[in-house]
């Protein structure tokens, strides 16, 4: 990052670089180390064994914890699958219109995550308009888990496009137009030539995408009618542990994502570097071929 | 270029057509549907709906403690970045993780954590509560939480900006005869207000519509710290569907506001300092 | 005010920058510091403008040590290569920035700026933003802003670096003449020779953090002090030989080198300029090597022919006036003499 060739005219003096650098390490502390730390204390406060009993001897909880592996992998691949579309769409591609799907793709992000679950009790609720017809048919959807994941999806829905079209515009059409001139089609240029090109990308925008469909909490709330053991996702569990008074059972499935979230940090932040190393060595092939 | 593309590189229809019916399916169809629903009201009703006392207390706690929570971001997230870019310390890479941990972190577990934390046997509650600061179960533990949900996009919009500030701009402020600190105010601070604009409004746009961590902290005290999303779900729950969908419309119509500013502030930004 | 850098050394990690410099620059006047870039000319500069501490030696301004002083209150003027100009102001308040932290009278402000806005000819433009201007103006407003608070000394780092090659020729010129008219002591920095030879009083090449040799452009020119200013002034022809008793042999060819009496023989290399070569048609008793045209460059001032002498097995270029092109009717494939009017020889163990 910054490199230490600091010269008088751009160095702060000391003392106010340890004030600075002291508060700010407050704010970090206070705000985001001690609630985490804060986390795993609590749940594991009382030892290991009482942790995994509260967490294995409760099928609730099981059920929680099963449930969310089911909706959260539905919601990641159909938003990996429509992010690979935009991001070729709109990366590739100049047509009318084209700032303004952008600027939708990230319309979900302002909406309010229990708005986000309200729109679709409004569409196939029982007073929705599908309502009628989806009793008529016997299918459920809100309140079921088909409606879990349509919020998780909504709720989910920009990460894998907006982290993959910056990349893929940074990368350019030169690859694919030289492979489409070599007589690739369609799937071995995106096999061969795109994927190599945006995985790393792409598992970015896959980790973040995951992080949210496991973490989400307002528009599963409206959706899911709070069936438990149906359809209490593992952050609804946590509530109504928490309703319920049982609070080591709330820190104990609450330590479960927390981990999740330090998981997708470590992978996050592997990422980065490893993106800045890659961006700092073909900074220096340039440089070498421009200066024989 | 772009003609050649669509002449030579394959799946423009294919990706584009997937692109919109799937964006128009599960975003625009639903969110147009919310609209049609908040139509089919009366206006008498819907302004009733919108404008009872329950509800006109949750906006104004929710625009309030947003704005809140937005300026102490702003502060707080330009401390953290500068110190961040400028300074080296023991541990900076982790503290640099951490700071995205508000994004991947579950609002539930955020809103559990800090519920237990400020309460008077909590770690921060013991020493808060004697001074007489209750931050659990009040308007304060509102603002803290969003805080901590909005902490992220500060630090991590102004990060790129300091790090772009040229030496030599800084250098040549000096060479001007300028003090550190009139540097530091002059020159610096006025090229960071296009990114710390930003940076409060998409703080200011997530703490709108946050629930998941306020629900848990708050109290949910009608009147006094009930936030509207708070207010949609108790209308739900009361199935008074019509009146829910018309305060969504509200919080709806503010969010999109909040976007439309950010992204006209954005363009003008980049004309004048290109 | 005079300027006087006084044994400085820098270095930065392993780097050294800057060894043992010395340098005087005379009040009033305007010197270039031209070098290689890693040369180190913009390490010194940087120090004389105390944007950089030197590891020893000392910086005066006149008579006063200011070594040590900070930037800010030094008063220099410092012109970046990239202009450096603050995007969020106007061109007015970049210009006014310096006087406004001296807290003059906003009235003064008022005037000074006007009159520097006319100075650099863009006082239409007061109410623009950097990110509107082309790339000479925008550094035209850097050295307004450099100016305004009527600095001690002007320094400029690669001044015209950036610019291209039409702008650049203008903006060297209007240097020169603006130069004539405020008098203020400079010192800047290129590593384009010619950009020094044409604007400043005296040149300072520097080359591996030393200096190589001082003096106005034509005494650099006519008496280059070793073969690395020689070398580095260009258009030169290169051999290798050796000298022994007073002679440099170069193959079957042979110089006097009156400074090397010894009968043991010393590498040696010979410098002979493009156009202090001649070509002949035929021999005339004169020492000559024979060649064949391999290329002739005609569009230009001079034409420029590079000839290939098969007995060094080396290519020789030489520049040839376009009355004398025409006389001789040279053509590739023609045989040619070529003669030399003057050689330089350093033997060996004066290069450095």
């Amino acid at each position: 990052m910054s490199t230490p060739d600091h010269t008088n005219s751009r160095s702060d003096p000391r003392w106010v670089r340890i004030t600075l650098v002291t508060a700010a390490l407050g704010v970090v502390g206070v705000l985001i180390v001690i609630p985490l730390v804060d986390v795993f204390v609590e749940a594991f406060g009382r030892g290991f064994g009482a942790y995994w009993r509260t967490l294995t001897a409760d099928e609730d909880t099981l059920a929680a914890i099963r449930l969310t592996m089911t909706v959260a992998p539905i919601a990641v691949v159909t938003n990996l699958i429509f992010g690979i579309a935009a991001a070729w769409a709109i990366s590739r591609f100049r047509f009318p219109g084209r700032t303004l799907l952008t600027a939708l793709i990230d319309l979900p992000f302002s909406v309010s995550p229990v708005v986000a679950g309200l729109i679709f009790v409004l569409i196939f609720g029982l007073q929705g308009y599908l309502g009628p017809w989806l009793r008529a048919h016997d299918w459920r959807i809100i309140f079921a888990t088909p409606g879990l994941v349509l919020a998780t999806t909504f709720v989910t829905f920009p990460f894998v496009a907006r982290e993959l079209i910056p990349v893929m515009e940074a990368i350019g059409a030169d690859e694919e137009i030289a492979a489409v001139s070599l007589g690739a089609s369609g799937w071995q240029l995106f096999r061969r030539v795109t994927l190599p090109n945006i995985k790393w990308g792409l598992v970015y925008g896959l980790i973040l995408c995951n992080a949210r469909a496991m973490g989400e909490f307002g528009a599963v709330y409206v959706v899911s009618g709070h069936i438990t053991g149906r359809t209490d996702t593992m952050p609804l569990r946590v509530e109504k542990l928490f309703q319920e008074y049982n609070t080591p059972g709330a820190f104990a499935v609450a330590s479960l994502l927390a981990s999740l979230a330090l998981v997708t940090l470590a992978v996050k932040t592997a990422l980065e570097w490893k993106t800045r190393r890659d961006l700092a060595e073909a900074a220096r092939l340039r440089s070498e071929g421009e200066e024989p | 270029m772009n003609d050649v593309n669509r002449r030579v590189l394959p799946g423009f229809r294919l990706s584009l057509g997937y692109t919109l019916a799937y964006l128009g399916v599960l975003v625009l169809v639903p969110l147009v549907a919310c609209f049609l629903k908040a139509a089919t009201l009366p206006f008498d009703r819907f302004w009733a709906a919108v404008s009872t006392d329950r509800a006109v207390a949750a906006y104004e706690l929710t625009v309030g403690a947003s704005l809140v929570s937005a300026a102490i971001n702003v502060v707080v997230g330009l401390l953290v970045a500068w110190v961040l870019v400028r300074y080296e310390f023991p541990m900076k890479r982790v503290v640099d993780s951490l700071v995205d941990l508000p994004f991947a972190l579950p609002t539930a577990v955020a809103g559990l954590v800090y519920s237990s934390l400020y309460v008077q046997s909590g770690w921060l509650g013991r020493f808060l509560v004697p001074l007489g600061i209750q931050a659990a179960y009040s308007r304060l533990a509102i603002v803290l939480v969003l805080v901590f949900v909005g902490f992220p996009f500060v630090v991590r919009t102004l990060e790129p900006v300091l790090e772009r500030i040229d030496a030599d701009v800084e250098e040549a402020a000096a060479c001007l005869g300028a003090s550190r600190l009139q540097t530091v105010t002059r020159v610096i601070f006025p090229s960071l207000y296009p990114a710390l604009v930003t940076g409060f409004a998409l703080s200011f746009a997530r703490a709108l519509g946050e629930y998941g961590s306020v629900v848990f902290v708050s109290g949910n005290m009608p009147f006094k710290t009930e936030i509207a999303p708070v207010l949609i779900v108790a209308r739900l729950e009361e199935f008074a569907y019509a009146e829910a969908t018309a305060i969504a419309v509200v919080l709806l119509v503010i969010s999109f506001a909040v976007l439309v500013v950010v992204n006209l502030l954005e363009r003008w930004s980049k004309r004048v300092y290109a | 005010m005079s300027i006087t850098v006084k044994q400085v050394s820098k270095s930065f990690g392993s780097f050294r920058a800057l060894e043992h410099v010395s340098l005087e620059v005379a009040g009033g006047s305007l010197v270039a510091l031209l070098g290689p870039s890693g040369s180190g000319k913009t390490t010194l500069l940087r120090i004389i403008a105390g944007l950089e501490v030197p590891d020893a030696g000392t910086v005066l301004y006149q008579d006063e040590d200011v070594t040590e002083a900070a930037v800010k209150d030094r008063n220099v003027g410092f012109v970046f290569q990239h202009y450096a100009l603050f995007r969020h102001m106007t061109v007015f308040e970049n210009v006014a920035f310096g006087l406004r932290v001296r807290r003059w009278p906003r009235k003064r402000v008022k005037e000074r700026v006007g009159e520097l806005l006319r100075l650099i000819q863009l006082d239409g433009l007061a109410g623009s933003y950097p990110s509107q201007l082309s790339g000479g103006q925008r550094q035209r407003v850097a050295l307004a802003r450099a100016l305004a608070p009527e600095p001690k000394v002007l320094l400029l780092d690669e001044p015209f670096g950036a610019l291209d090659a039409k702008v650049r020729q203008d903006l060297r010129q209007w240097l020169r003449r603006l130069h004539d008219e405020i008098h203020v002591t400079s010192v800047f920095v290129t590593h384009d020779q010619e950009e020094a030879f044409e604007v400043a009083d005296r040149v300072v090449i520097m080359n591996h953090g030393h200096v190589e040799q001082t003096g106005t452009p034509r005494e650099i020119f006519e008496r280059p002090a070793n073969p690395f200013v020689m070398d580095f002034l260009g258009n030169v022809n290169v051999f290798h030989g050796h000298v022994v008793r007073g002679r440099m042999k170069v193959g079957s060819f042979e110089v006097d080198y009156p400074a090397h009496p010894h009968d043991e023989p010393r590498p040696a290399t010979a410098f002979v300029r493009s156009h202090e070569l001649e070509l002949l048609a035929k021999r005339n008793g004169r020492p000559s090597l024979e060649g064949k045209v391999v290329h002739v460059s005609p569009a230009g001032p001079v034409v420029r022919a590079r000839v290939f002498a098969a007995d060094f097995g080396v290519v020789l270029n030489v520049d040839v006036t376009r009355d004398r092109y025409a006389e001789l009717g040279l053509e590739v494939g023609d045989t040619v003499y070529v003669a030399a009017r003057d050689v330089r020889v350093y033997v060996q163990d004066y290069i450095i």
